[in-house]
C-alpha cells in the first residue's frame, strides 16, 4: 500500500534526511504539520494518479493533488505574515472553481473516449504511440 | 411578561448550563442546543405524517386515520397516534437486504442522508437570540450540507443493485441538481439586499413596521414576491413533493431509489425526506417571510418561537394541500421547467432586486408605487414571455365526450 | 498537538489511501468525498469559514457527483474481474511518489521559515472576501465566469452523442 511505505521512511532515524528535531512530532509548529499532511495528501495523489490504469481514477489523483495544494495555501494564509490581505483564501477559492471546471471537462473527455474505444483504460488508448 | 415567555428556552439553557464547571460549559451548551433539535422536529416529522394522511384524505373525500389514539385506552385523539403505531410497527419489520447489495454502502446511505440535513438546523434562528450556532457564513452552510444528500441517494441507488433503483436514483440526482440552482440563485437577492449571510441578521433586517402595519418581510417587496415563489417551487421540487415526485413515486419507478429498503432502514429515508422539506421551509421563512418575526404590531406578545412553528404549519399545510391537488410532472417536463423557466426567471430577478434598490434615489413617478409597478414589470413581462414560448410547445388539447 | 488535528488528518488520509486502492470505481469515488469532507474540517480549523463551505459545496455537491456519473456511464461499476487494476509501471509511479514526498519532507525540515510561533487567528470575515473580489481581484473573478461559462458548454458538446451521418 502506498500509505505504509511513505510512513516507514518518515519516521526512518535518517539523520541526512530530517534532524532529529523533527521526528518527534510533538515538536512540529502547527504549520509543518500542516504541510507535512498536505505533502503526503499529494503524493498519495500523485502515487494513484501514475498507478492505477482506469482514466477516472487517475482524474481523482489529480484532484487529490489539487486539494493538497489548496490546503497549503490556507495554512500559509492562516500561519504567514500577512493575513489580513487572505491571498490565501482567495487563491484557494479560485483554484477550488477552476478545478470544479477542469473536471467537468475531464470528465466529458473521458467519457466521449469511452464511446470511441469502447474502454478507459489506459493502457488500451494509446493509437497515437510512436 | 411577553419577553420572559419568549426568551424562555434561552433562559433555560443559561440555568442548565450554569449547574456544570466551567470547562465542560461549552460541550453542554452545545448539546442543549443539539437536544431540542432532536426531538422537536422528528415529532413535528410524526405530526405532518398524519397531518398528511388526513389532509389528504379530506382532499380525496374521505376520513383519514382517525382510530389510533393513546395505546390500552379508549382516547381516539383524532388519529394522532398513528405516528407512533407507524414508528413501532417500522422498526421491528424485517431488514431485508438483497444479497448482491454492496452492503457497507448500503447501510450507510440512509445515515448519510438524515445526518446532513440535521446539520442544517443548527443555523436556523427559530427564535429571538435562539440559532444554536450564528456562523458569518450561514446560508452557505445550509446550501453546502444540503448538497450532501445529492450524494446519498446515489448511494441508495447503487448499492440496491437493482436497475429500477439506479434509474430512480440517477433521475433523483438530475432533479434535485437541476433545482439547486434557482434555489441557490433566488435567495442570492435576499443576501444581495441584507448584505450578510448571516441568518439571524437577514432576519434582522426585515424588522419593523412599514406605515404602522406593514411588515418589512422580504415577501412584500416585489423581487421578494417572486424569490419567494420561485423558492418554495424549486423547494419543492428539491425535497422531491408532489408535483415533482417521479423519482419516487409507486406508480411509475416503484419507489425509485429506496426500493430495496425495508424497516428502519426506510423509515430513515422518510424521516431525511420530511426533515429537509421542513429545513428548507424553515430557511424560506427566514429569507423571505422575516423568520421569527410577528406580522402586525399588536401581535408581538406570540412568542417569537410561535411565531416561527406557526409559519411552519403554514407551509406544511400548504404542501399537503399541493400534494392532494396537482398531478406529476414527467422527468423531461421537470427538466424543462427548471433550466429554461425557473433559472432565468431567477436571473431576471436579481436585475429587478439591483432597480428596486438603486430606485430608491430616483425620482420615479409615484413614488413606492411606481417603483413596485416597474419591478413587478421587469419580472412579469419575461415571465409572460416565457409562458407564451413554452405554450407553442404543448398542442391544443382536443376534448371527446362521449354523446 | 491536537485531537480535532489528528483524526481529520487520519480520516483525510485513510479517504485519499482509499481512493488510490479501491478496486471498484464507485467505491474510490465514495473514498475521495470522506477525503473532502476531512479537508474541509481542516478548512474550518483553520478559520476559513468560506472556504470550507465552499469545498463541501463545489466538490462534494458537484464535482463527486460529476465523478460519479462518469462512471456509471463508461459502466465501470460491474468489471471486477481478474484484470489488474493498476499499470504495467506501478512500481515507477510509486518511487517517484515516494521520492517527491522525501524530497518535500526534507526541503521542509531543513526550512527556518515554519518554525514561527502561532499567531492570533485572523478574523476573515465574508464581507471582507466579497469586497476584495468584487475589488482588488474583480479581473479574474469575470475571467472564471467567461472559463466556467467555457467549460460548461464544452464539457456538454464533448459529451453529446454523436449525430449518425445519413
Amino acid at each position: 500500500m502506498v500509505d505504509g511505505k511513505e510512513q516507514r521512511l518518515m519516521l526512518a532515524p535518517n539523520s541526512i534526511l530530517c534532524p532529529p528535531s523533527s521526528i518527534h512530532a510533538v515538536n512540529m509548529s502547527p504549520l509543518h504539520q500542516y504541510l507535512i499532511l498536505s505533502a503526503l495528501l499529494f503524493c498519495i495523489g500523485l502515487a494513484g494518479a501514475l498507478t492505477r490504469r482506469n482514466a477516472i481514477i487517475v482524474l481523482i489523483g489529480v484532484e487529490l493533488m489539487l486539494n493538497a495544494a489548496n490546503l497549503n495555501f490556507i495554512a500559509f494564509w492562516r500561519y504567514g505574515p500577512n493575513p489580513e490581505a487572505q491571498t490565501g483564501l482567495l487563491f484557494a477559492m479560485f483554484s477550488i472553481a477552476v478545478a470544479a471546471a477542469e473536471a467537468a471537462v475531464g470528465l466529458a473527455l473521458i467519457i466521449a473516449i469511452y464511446r470511441h474505444y469502447k474502454t478507459t483504460n489506459l493502457d488500451k488508448v494509446d493509437g497515437l504511440k510512436g | 411578561m411577553a419577553d420572559a415567555v419568549d426568551q424562555i428556552f434561552v433562559t433555560l439553557k443559561h440555568w442548565l448550563v450554569g449547574f456544570f464547571p466551567e470547562a465542560l460549559q461549552p460541550v453542554v451548551s452545545a448539546l442543549l442546543s443539539i437536544i431540542p433539535i432532536l426531538s422537536v422536529f422528528p415529532f413535528l416529522f410524526g405530526i405532518a405524517t398524519v397531518l398528511e394522511r388526513k389532509g389528504l384524505g379530506r382532499i380525496q373525500n374521505r376520513y383519514g386515520p382517525n382510530r389510533v389514539g393513546i395505546p390500552l385506552t379508549n382516547i381516539r385523539l383524532c388519529g394522532f397516534g398513528q405516528f407512533v403505531a407507524d414508528g413501532l410497527k417500522i422498526l421491528t419489520k424485517e431488514d431485508v437486504v438483497p444479497r448482491s447489495a454492496d452492503k457497507l454502502v448500503h447501510f450507510l446511505a440512509p445515515v448519510m442522508l438524515v445526518v446532513p440535513i440535521l446539520l442544517a438546523y443548527a443555523v436556523l434562528p427559530v427564535g429571538r437570540n435562539m440559532v444554536p450556532v450564528d456562523l458569518d457564513a450561514g446560508i452557505l452552510f445550509f446550501f453546502a450540507v444540503g448538497s450532501a444528500t445529492e450524494l446519498a441517494v446515489f448511494m441508495a441507488g447503487w448499492s440496491s443493485h437493482n436497475k429500477y433503483s439506479l434509474l430512480g436514483a440517477m433521475r433523483a440526482i438530475a432533479q434535485m441538481i437541476s433545482y439547486e440552482l434557482p434555489l441557490v440563485v433566488s435567495s442570492v437577492t435576499v443576501v444581495m439586499m441584507a448584505g450578510t449571510l448571516s441568518l439571524p441578521q437577514i432576519v434582522a433586517a426585515q424588522s419593523g413596521w412599514l406605515w404602522g402595519w406593514l411588515p418589512a418581510w422580504n415577501v412584500f417587496t416585489p423581487w421578494g414576491c417572486t424569490g419567494f415563489i420561485l423558492f418554495v417551487i424549486a423547494a419543492i421540487a428539491e425535497s422531491n413533493r408532489t408535483p415533482f415526485d417521479l423519482p419516487e413515486a409507486e406508480s411509475e419507478i416503484i419507489a425509485g431509489y429506496f426500493t430495496e429498503y425495508s424497516g428502519f432502514k426506510f423509515a430513515l429515508f422518510f424521516l431525511g425526506e420530511y426533515l429537509g422539506m421542513f429545513a428548507v421551509s424553515g430557511l424560506a421563512i427566514t429569507l423571505f417571510l422575516g423568520g421569527w418575526q410577528a406580522p402586525l404590531p399588536w401581535l408581538t406578545f406570540i412568542p417569537s418561537w410561535a411565531w416561527f412553528f406557526l409559519k411552519l404549519f403554514g407551509f406544511i399545510a400548504f404542501y399537503i394541500w399541493l400534494r392532494g391537488t396537482l398531478p406529476r410532472l414527467r422527468t423531461d417536463q421537470l427538466m424543462n421547467f427548471a433550466w429554461k423557466f425557473l433559472l432565468p426567471m431567477t436571473l431576471i430577478n436579481i436585475v429587478a432586486a439591483a432597480v428596486w434598490f438603486y430606485s430608491r434615489h430616483w425620482a420615479v413617478p409615484g413614488g413606492l408605487a411606481g417603483r413596485w409597478i416597474l419591478c413587478a414589470a421587469l419580472v412579469a413581462v419575461p415571465y409572460l414571455l416565457f409562458g407564451r414560448a413554452f405554450e407553442r410547445t404543448v398542442p391544443k388539447r382536443v376534448y371527446r365526450y362521449a354523446t | 498537538m491536537s485531537l480535532v488535528f489528528f483524526i481529520l488528518a487520519a480520516v483525510t488520509l485513510a479517504g485519499a489511501a482509499g481512493a488510490m486502492s479501491l478496486r471498484r470505481p464507485v467505491h474510490c469515488a465514495l473514498s475521495l468525498v470522506l477525503s473532502l469532507v476531512g479537508l474541509a474540517g481542516l478548512f474550518l480549523r483553520l478559520g476559513a469559514q468560506f472556504v470550507g463551505f465552499a469545498q463541501v459545496l463545489v466538490y462534494v455537491g458537484a464535482v463527486a457527483i460529476l465523478v460519479v456519473f462518469a462512471i456509471l456511464l463508461t459502466n465501470n461499476a460491474e468489471i471486477i474481474g481478474r484484470s489488474s487494476t493498476v499499470s504495467s509501471g506501478w512500481l515507477a509511479g510509486l518511487g517517484i511518489a515516494v521520492a517527491v514526498f522525501v524530497s518535500l519532507a526534507a526541503a521542509m525540515a531543513r526550512s527556518s521559515a515554519l518554525n514561527r510561533p502561532a499567531s492570533p487567528p485572523p478574523t476573515a470575515s465574508v464581507r471582507d472576501l466579497g469586497t476584495r473580489l468584487m475589488g482588488e481581484y474583480i479581473l479574474p473573478l469575470e475571467v472564471l465566469g467567461l472559463l466556467l461559462t467555457a467549460t460548461m458548454i464544452g464539457a456538454v458538446v464533448i459529451a453529446l452523442h454523436e449525430r449518425r451521418a445519413k
